[in-house]
């Protein structure tokens, strides 16, 4: 046995993983749901909470001993589970409450850290068990602590249901109302979503999709900050030199992903489904998409130029990454939320950012606008314009959209909010002042788009 | 209790640190005491800093991989030493298609 591998890969390595955050974000467990279904909700409660709690009663150690074995940390543990609104698609909306609560009980038997899947898909209209569940997501999540709630309300093939934008802008004002004393977190634990991933392992938007088998693994890799160093380290690259090395260091990344995968779908008899090639920055010094932006050359992120430097990074990652896994899926693209990301924080404290800037950063990454404050004084049918307005890149781009947007209760722009851990705090940005009203009251869908004529 | 199957029981560690008498022996003893073999090393100086790089089988092993690697970590750290341990399968899957 010889050493085969050079001195520069093997330090480059344990620079990685040692000095620029380079984890695996999260191993998450889809649950299907669809064979628990049951007439009375007694039964129904308890088959859900046995089928959770013995598919992944091995998740957390797995993935604990998977970490020590590689010496890479493993951030999360997680479960997603077939939306609720199908899986109990009789219940009433108190019936839904106790499902999330079952749902809750079960993540805290397990040791995981959010389980999600109190979900509802109608992007073409409701069902009875849609209906209940998004009446039932305000007090879901302000009386759960694990439980991830996101509703698919758009989609390029269906077009947008204007009703149930105009419903989900007063769902996630209420959910912020509802937990307002510790700064709306209910609204950070839930997604609205267009063209919503079957098999995305990322929180809060993550369920398991009807398609997908009765039970699989899918990883979500993180790594802004592997990126930002290999930026910083080339100022003078062109940006054909730049988009290869960010393709290299993506590839090295997602392998990370593909092996942690493989190892755990192995260990838990479990299939493999997917590695998310996202990159996912925390509140964590140096784990900043922004600071790539910012290394490539913007003096701020969010100043002119912002769109364009992004768009180069997203498809670097999505060419690097693809070609380093076997099944690449979920959302896997670079991730913009503000609280989660000090720089972007940063960037909007001086000024450089904004909703308008982050909307258009949206046109050309995933996900969408994630993790933004806004003053508490919003009107519901602001936030359903701004979720339509959202809606209507993923399905026209034909890219997944989503808005994770928390009213601040009592709080003006420029004050902050503090959700802690991974969430973060971020400063309540501006929203537009002029009503969008009539607009969102209008209701209906707006037809699905034509897809020739691509101008 | 799933047990995983390990793929293979290498490891790499790197030592770096100013150069000094004993730090090979030192790490040679502790990965005796863990019953931990030595397959390969390799080691060099560039201007007082010394840098190596050990490939070791961690079968017979008496302690996990993350144990092993705080343990060296720690008490490198008195010796003014950065000691890393990875799993080599981390380095196979990164730079090898």
């Amino acid at each position: 046995m010889t050493i085969t591998f050079a001195r520069e890969e093997i330090q480059q390595t344990i620079k990685m993983i040692h000095e620029e955050n380079l984890d695996i974000r999260t191993i998450t467990m889809g649950i299907s749901l669809l064979d628990c279904v049951a007439e009375d909700i007694n039964s129904l409660e308890r088959k859900i909470y046995d089928k959770v709690t013995k598919k992944a009663s091995h998740l957390v150690t797995v993935g604990e001993q998977i970490s020590s074995r590689y010496g890479i940390p493993i951030i999360n543990k997680r479960v997603s589970v077939t939306p609720i609104a199908i899986a109990a698609a009789h219940l009433s909306s108190e019936g839904m409450v106790r499902i999330a609560k079952a749902l809750d009980r079960a993540a805290k038997t397990l040791g995981i850290n959010f389980i999600g899947g109190f979900s509802a898909l109608v992007q073409k209209g409701f069902t009875e068990g849609d209906l209940a569940l998004i009446d039932a997501i305000p007090q879901a999540l302000s009386e759960t602590n694990f439980v991830c709630s996101s509703v698919n309300i758009g989609t390029t093939k269906a077009g947008i249901n204007m009703d149930a934008v105009k419903r989900m802008g007063e769902v996630i004002l209420n959910c912020a109302q509802k937990t307002s004393a510790q700064d709306g977190i209910g609204a950070a634990k839930l997604v609205v979503f267009c063209n919503a991933p079957e098999d995305n392992p990322f929180m809060a938007g993550a369920f398991h999709g009807v398609g997908e088998p009765d039970c699989v693994i899918n990883v979500g890799v993180s790594g802004p900050g592997v990126v930002a160093k290999v930026v910083k380290e080339f100022p003078d690259a062109d940006f054909g030199e730049l988009s290869n090395l960010i393709k290299q260091t993506a590839f090295k990344i997602t392998r990370m992903g593909e092996l942690i995968g493989r190892a755990a779908s192995k260990a838990l008899q479990v299939p493999f489904g997917i590695v998310d090639l996202s990159l996912a920055p925390t509140p964590a010094i140096g784990d900043s998409v922004a600071e790539i932006l910012e290394n490539m050359g913007l003096e701020r992120c969010g100043t002119h130029g912002t769109t364009a430097a992004l768009a180069m990074l997203n498809d670097a990652v999505k060419k690097g990454g693809a070609m380093a896994s076997s099944h690449v899926g979920g959302l896997s693209g670079a991730f913009i939320p503000v609280s989660e990301d000090a720089g972007m924080v940063k960037a909007v404290e001086v000024g450089a950012l904004d909703l308008d800037k982050l909307e258009a950063m949206t046109c050309v990454c995933s996900v969408g606008l994630d993790m933004i404050a806004v003053p508490g004084d919003v009107s519901s049918e602001t936030i359903s314009a701004i979720i339509a307005d959202e809606a209507a890149i993923g399905m026209i781009n034909k890219k997944t959209t989503a808005v994770r947007i928390i009213p601040a209760i009592g709080k003006k722009a420029g004050e902050r909010v503090e959700f802690g851990g991974l969430l973060g705090g971020a400063p309540v940005m501006n929203v537009h002042p002029f009503s969008s009203k009539t607009f969102i009251n209008r209701g209906g869908r707006i037809p699905a788009p034509i897809t020739s004529l691509s101008n | 209790m799933t047990m995983i199957r390990e793929e293979s029981g290498r490891a790499i560690i790197t030592v770096i640190g100013r150069d000094q008498i004993g730090i090979i022996a030192w790490v040679a003893t502790k990965l005796a005491e863990y019953n931990v073999n030595i397959l390969d090393i390799s080691q060099t100086i560039l201007k007082e800093f010394f840098t190596m790089i050990m490939v070791v089988d961690l079968k017979s092993a008496t302690l996990e991989l993350v144990e092993l690697a705080n343990s060296l970590e720690q008490e490198g750290l008195t010796k003014g030493l950065q000691v890393k341990v990875q799993h080599e399968d981390i380095f196979t899957y990164m730079h090898r298609i």
